[in-house]
């Protein structure tokens, strides 16, 4: 059973339909990466994944589980906050909160969902931290971990924007283009972490500009064009160059 | 001059500046809390009031804050003298009554909390609308509530980027108190003139000049501590 259906995704702003009927599923441990032109609706589709936009028509299914429908009620606060728990979301721009440590960052929301007696609560915190610090190791930087946001390297900051989301074991983890924002010279560090979360069997969906990554870390591709899935595949099909005119285009202007 | 008139002076006048004090402690008491209430209000989603917030705060902000102690300082009893000439002895007119009981330091305190209000406001604002949304959408995404995310995550942010205006507007408020001299609020500098009134003395009124520069100097003091506090974060 898939870990992820969407079906029929719409989203319009204003009169322009950004998202017109997205449909794909995704396996439990597959990585998918979409690629495509900028302004093809890439980020909506995430942004509507991780309740930051509403769509407009169409639903998403978790584990087998309608968990956002157009049809049905209007959802609220409360639901969306569950729901929303089973993606986490990795932003080009890191967002992490800039006066919090690492560690600050890694376990804020965790913390915050704490409740109980005292001795309950001190016991669920230590354990949070816990887990923040072999998260954090994880992403290789423990070291840093009573650092501040403005104290890292873009790279670095973008790892602990990783490990932040990995904190609260999304089943689904999103990334909109998480080196765009970064030297060329960094973006090795953060795809060596998302390669090692690949390794790991985590099920991703990754927006990114990156071919060679794309390619090499993808069980599946799509390619998204103007707000339609203009096709899908493995690695492979996508860049044999059989994949139609417009990917071959695109790959072709990215690889160059 | 001699020492027991300088030392009579200086009590006298550490008096005034007592009430100086109250009135700035009261203002910024009041104000503060007020002035966020007025900058949600004015980024309210709702339209109506969203525009009769920032038509409030225009009419404030564009009218001396003069004029306003002397309309909420006299303005009711001028209303309920009209209003028992007319022979309306309505509840209005017993509203209007009470506010003329208040004496001045209180309508003091009215006027200026509610001036500084809307100055605060559009400092806060500005404050809010430059956090990037970024940082409301990884909340967000991390399951935070809207409360939680203000509170645990933007205000800070908010505090660090407003310092240096709010100080402005905080060490202005400390002069502005000399106004409630106009509704006789015994303020320092109505204390100061009372002794060129009474006795010739203008040394006394200059001298006044001190206490302000001592209070706004501590402000300073303060506001460079808490931005020095705050330095250890980017935002
Ligand atoms: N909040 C918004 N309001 C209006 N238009 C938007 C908004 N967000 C995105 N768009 C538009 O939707 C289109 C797709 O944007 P986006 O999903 O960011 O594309 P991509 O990530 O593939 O570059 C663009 O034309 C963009 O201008
Ligand atoms: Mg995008």
């Amino acid at each position: 059973m898939s870990v992820l259906d969407v079906i029929g995704l719409k989203k319009s702003f204003g009169k322009t339909e950004v998202l017109k009927g997205i449909s794909f599923s995704v396996e439990q441990g597959e990585v998918i990466s979409i690629l495509g032109s900028s302004g093809s609706g890439k980020t909506t589709l995430l942004r509507c994944l991780n309740f930051l936009e509403k769509p407009d028509d169409g639903e998403i299914i978790v584990n087998g589980r309608s968990i956002f429908s157009a049809n049905a009620k209007k959802p609220s606060e409360k639901d969306i906050a569950a729901e929303r728990l089973h993606f986490g979301l990795v932003f080009q721009q890191f967002n992490l909160f800039p006066q919090y440590t690492v560690l600050g960052n890694l376990t804020l929301a965790a913390r915050l969902r704490v409740h109980g007696k005292r001795a309950e609560r001190i016991s669920a915190v230590a354990e949070i931290e816990e887990a923040a610090l072999s998260t954090l190791a994880s992403v290789g930087l423990l070291d840093k971990k009573d650092f501040y946001p403005c104290q890292l390297s873009g790279g670095q900051q973008q790892r602990v924007a990783i490990a932040r989301a990995l904190m609260l074991s999304p089943e689904i983890l999103c990334f909109d283009e998480p080196t765009s924002a970064l030297d060329p010279e960094l973006t090795g560090e953060v795809l060596s972490v998302i390669k090692e979360l690949a390794a790991r069997n985590m099920t991703m969906i990754i927006v990114t500009h990156e071919m060679a990554f794309a390619k090499e870390v993808s069980d599946r591709i799509i390619f998204m064009d103007e707000g339609v899935i203009a096709a899908c595949g493995s690695p492979d099909d996508i860049f044999s160059g059989n994949a139609g005119e417009r990917v071959n285009k695109f790959i072709s202007a990215m690889s160059k | 001059m001699d020492l027991s008139t300088f030392v009579n002076v200086s009590l006298r006048l550490l008096e005034g500046f007592g009430t100086t004090v109250q009135i700035f402690c009261l203002t910024l008491l009041f104000s503060l809390p007020l002035g966020l209430i007025f900058s949600f209000a004015s980024m309210s989603r709702f339209t109506p009031l969203k525009l009769l917030m920032r038509v409030f705060v225009w009419i404030i902000r564009g009218s001396p804050l003069m004029l306003q102690l002397i309309i909420v300082y006299y303005g009711p009893g001028l209303l309920a003298s009209a209003m028992e000439r007319a022979g309306t002895l309505n509840i209005i007119y017993e509203f209007a009554e009470y506010l003329n009981s208040f004496p001045p330091l209180t309508a003091t305190v009215v006027a200026f909390s509610i001036n500084y209000a809307c100055y605060f406001s559009e400092i806060f604002r500005g404050g809010i609308e430059s956090i990037p949304r970024g940082q409301y959408e990884a909340g967000q995404v991390l399951g935070m509530t809207k409360i939680q995310i203000f509170f645990r995550v933007i205000l800070l942010q908010v505090i660090k980027r407003i310092i240096p205006p709010m100080s402005n507007e905080i060490i202005t408020l400390v002069k502005d108190t000399s106004l409630a001299r106009i509704i006789t609020c015994y303020e320092i500098i109505y204390v100061g003139e009372s002794f060129t009134k009474s006795q010739g003395l203008v040394w006394p009124l200059f001298y006044t000049g001190a206490f302000y520069l001592l209070f706004c100097g501590i402000l300073t003091i303060l506001f460079g501590y808490i931005e020095k506090k705050l330095d250890y974060f980017k935002a």
